[in-house]
């Protein structure tokens, strides 16, 4: 109990606070829109790939796109707990460390699946072809990659204490690793240098997983790591990053 | 009996500054303690490691309640009750919204919480306003439910940063009306920290900080009484002529500081028609007034107490 209780509370915190804050529905849930109409529609003549067209190759980018700029909000909360004080009162409460990194963590992931969920719904108006299980399984991938890409947000934004810092690492780190992720164009053809960096990324693996479990081991892009490595890398990335979230934490 | 914290040989450097050095004290269960400094003096060093959230660099032993503050911080945030001078609540969320996340936070839940909840709001006066949004409360309203905050799970010791700054005089005296009332009807122990001399003068017992080094742990009283006698203040424009000339004719020590002098004397109002009679040309204004902590402070530091304040 006094582990769970916390880690609920803070939890549900995170649920609570983000319905209150419009704007950042609409900031999550609008940009990656936005880019996908655009960037899908004005390059969709000049992407070639089976009968695949671009917004439909760019559908789950745009998916894991969500679920980024989901985690990276959560992680400007962490920020802004500190600023604003509630962080203070949690660090001199009993509560177990774990449940501080957890509750954030789960909280950031539950808001970004959500969100990825509003978004999967326009899938059929893709054609495709979803079924229940192919959108169950999606959706439990997707919330796999946003409690990896939240913990990874969490260590990095522990020891921020502005927000402009947060959005210069994000600059840097995370939108880069979004776009060599193969959300926006596929690996084969690049130099090999991209390529390389393309296999290291963690997001390749992410993305990857979406993909096949989109089309149900069909998804008619070819260049990708199989199913299964991807989904171990993603959960040994998460890992990872909690661990590494609660080793600062406790340094605090 | 054993004393509720005991604080011996603390000390933390913030690189090459000393913000506490050496410092040792004890406290007993059922005092109002407070921290009297010029700001930078300390305080919030001290407040900030005794509530577990800084861990001293310096070395030093803590002890609450029996538990060693840095080894069983866990046993020790049990009793611990946390007011920050910078508010900790959520803005986003109502009064008893963040009421019932501190709770969880300290394992209460279901029925007992609830319960406790509306303890705590009737106490400070605020059960009407339990489902209003933080942001919309005024401060002295958003003080007042961090004290709610800070009491929610029955800690032994309430530790108070500042808890009045940027509050009206009226909210003030609500303020140290209530932690005078939960120390006399509940036992709690609070330790403030200050730097008004007349809100240590409510304290049982007033430790003085300054640049690190606790020179003063005794209550009011017996810090006044160490003056002996009274104070006087003499302003003038040729301070350091008036000084010469009253050390050669009546030996006292006279301290100077800015456009005054002051002289800890007792019989002073004798004295002071003496000193009358003799300068004075020299003198622009005098006055007499039985000691105030800010005279212990002057006292022990050899320096005002606003002059650090700037």
């Amino acid at each position: 109990m006094t582990f769970l209780l916390p880690l609920y509370t803070l939890w549900l915190r995170e649920i609570v606070r983000f319905i209150r804050q419009k704007n950042r529905v609409f900031g999550a849930l609008g940009q990656p829109l936005i880019f996908w109409l655009l960037f899908g529609t004005s390059f969709s003549a000049s992407f070639k790939m089976g009968n695949m067209g671009y917004l439909e190759y760019f559908f789950p980018g745009v998916l894991t796109m969500i679920v980024l700029f989901t985690a990276i909000f959560s992680s400007f909360s962490i920020i802004e707990d500190r600023k604003e004080g509630f962080l203070q009162a949690v660090l001199v409460s009993p509560t177990p460390r774990l449940s501080l990194v957890l509750g954030k963590i789960l909280g950031g992931a539950t808001i970004a699946t959500l969100q990825a969920l509003l978004f999967l719904l326009l899938a059929p108006l893709l054609h495709i072809p979803l079924t229940f299980w192919t959108f169950v399984w999606s959706l439990k991938c997707l919330f796999l990659i946003a409690l990896s890409l939240t913990a990874f947000g969490f260590c990095l934004a522990w020891r921020m204490d502005s927000i402009q810092g947060f959005h210069a690492m994000m600059m840097l780190v995370l939108l880069p690793l979004w776009f060599l992720s193969g959300a926006f164009f596929p690996s084969s053809g690049l130099p090999w240098i991209l390529k390389g960096v393309m296999a290291i990324n963690p997001l390749t693996y992410g993305l990857a997983a979406v993909r096949h479990l989109l089309y149900l081991g069909n998804p008619g892009v070819s260049d990708m790591p199989s199913l299964g490595l991807s989904l171990i890398v993603i959960v040994l990335w998460g890992a990872i990053a909690t661990g590494v979230s609660l080793v600062v934490v406790k340094k605090h | 009996m054993s004393a509720l914290l005991k604080v011996q040989n603390l000390s933390h450097v913030y690189g090459e500054r000393k913000a506490l050095s050496n410092v040792s004290f004890q406290v007993e269960e059922a005092k109002m303690v407070g921290f009297l400094g010029p700001n930078g003096g300390g305080k919030t060093t001290l407040f900030r490691i005794l509530s577990t959230f800084l861990t001293p660099n310096g070395g030093g032993e803590i002890t609450v309640g029996g538990w060693d503050c840095l080894k069983e911080s866990n046993e020790v945030r049990k009793l611990l009750g946390v007011v920050f001078q910078h508010p900790s609540l959520d803005k986003k969320l109502t009064v008893k919204e963040n009421l019932i996340h501190q709770g969880h936070l300290y394992g209460l839940w279901g029925e007992n919480l609830t319960q406790r909840i509306e303890e705590v709001l009737g106490a400070v006066k605020l059960k009407d306003r339990e489902h209003e949004l933080v942001e919309k409360l005024s401060g002295g309203l958003q003080r007042r439910v961090e004290i709610a905050k800070g009491l929610l799970h029955h800690p032994q010791i309430l530790l108070l940063d500042e808890p009045t700054t940027g509050l009206d005089p009226a909210a003030r005296i609500d303020i140290w009306a209530y932690l005078k009332q939960l120390k006399e009807e509940k036992g709690v122990t609070c330790l403030v920290t200050t730097h008004l001399i007349e809100e240590a003068e409510r304290c049982d017992v007033v430790g003085i900080l300054d640049q690190g080094k606790l020179i003063a742990f005794d209550t009011p009283n017996h810090l006044k009484k160490e003056i002996g006698g009274e104070v006087i203040i003499l302003k003038s424009t040729q301070c350091d002529i008036l000084k010469a000339s009253l050390e050669k004719e009546f030996q006292v020590t006279v301290l100077r500081m800015d456009q005054e002098l002051r002289i800890e004397k007792e019989n002073a109002s004798e004295f002071l028609m003496k000193v009358m009679k003799s300068f004075p040309e020299l003198i622009d204004a005098a006055t007499l007034s039985k000691p105030s902590l800010e005279n212990v402070f002057v006292h022990k530091t050899g320096h005002t107490f606003l002059e650090e304040n700037r």
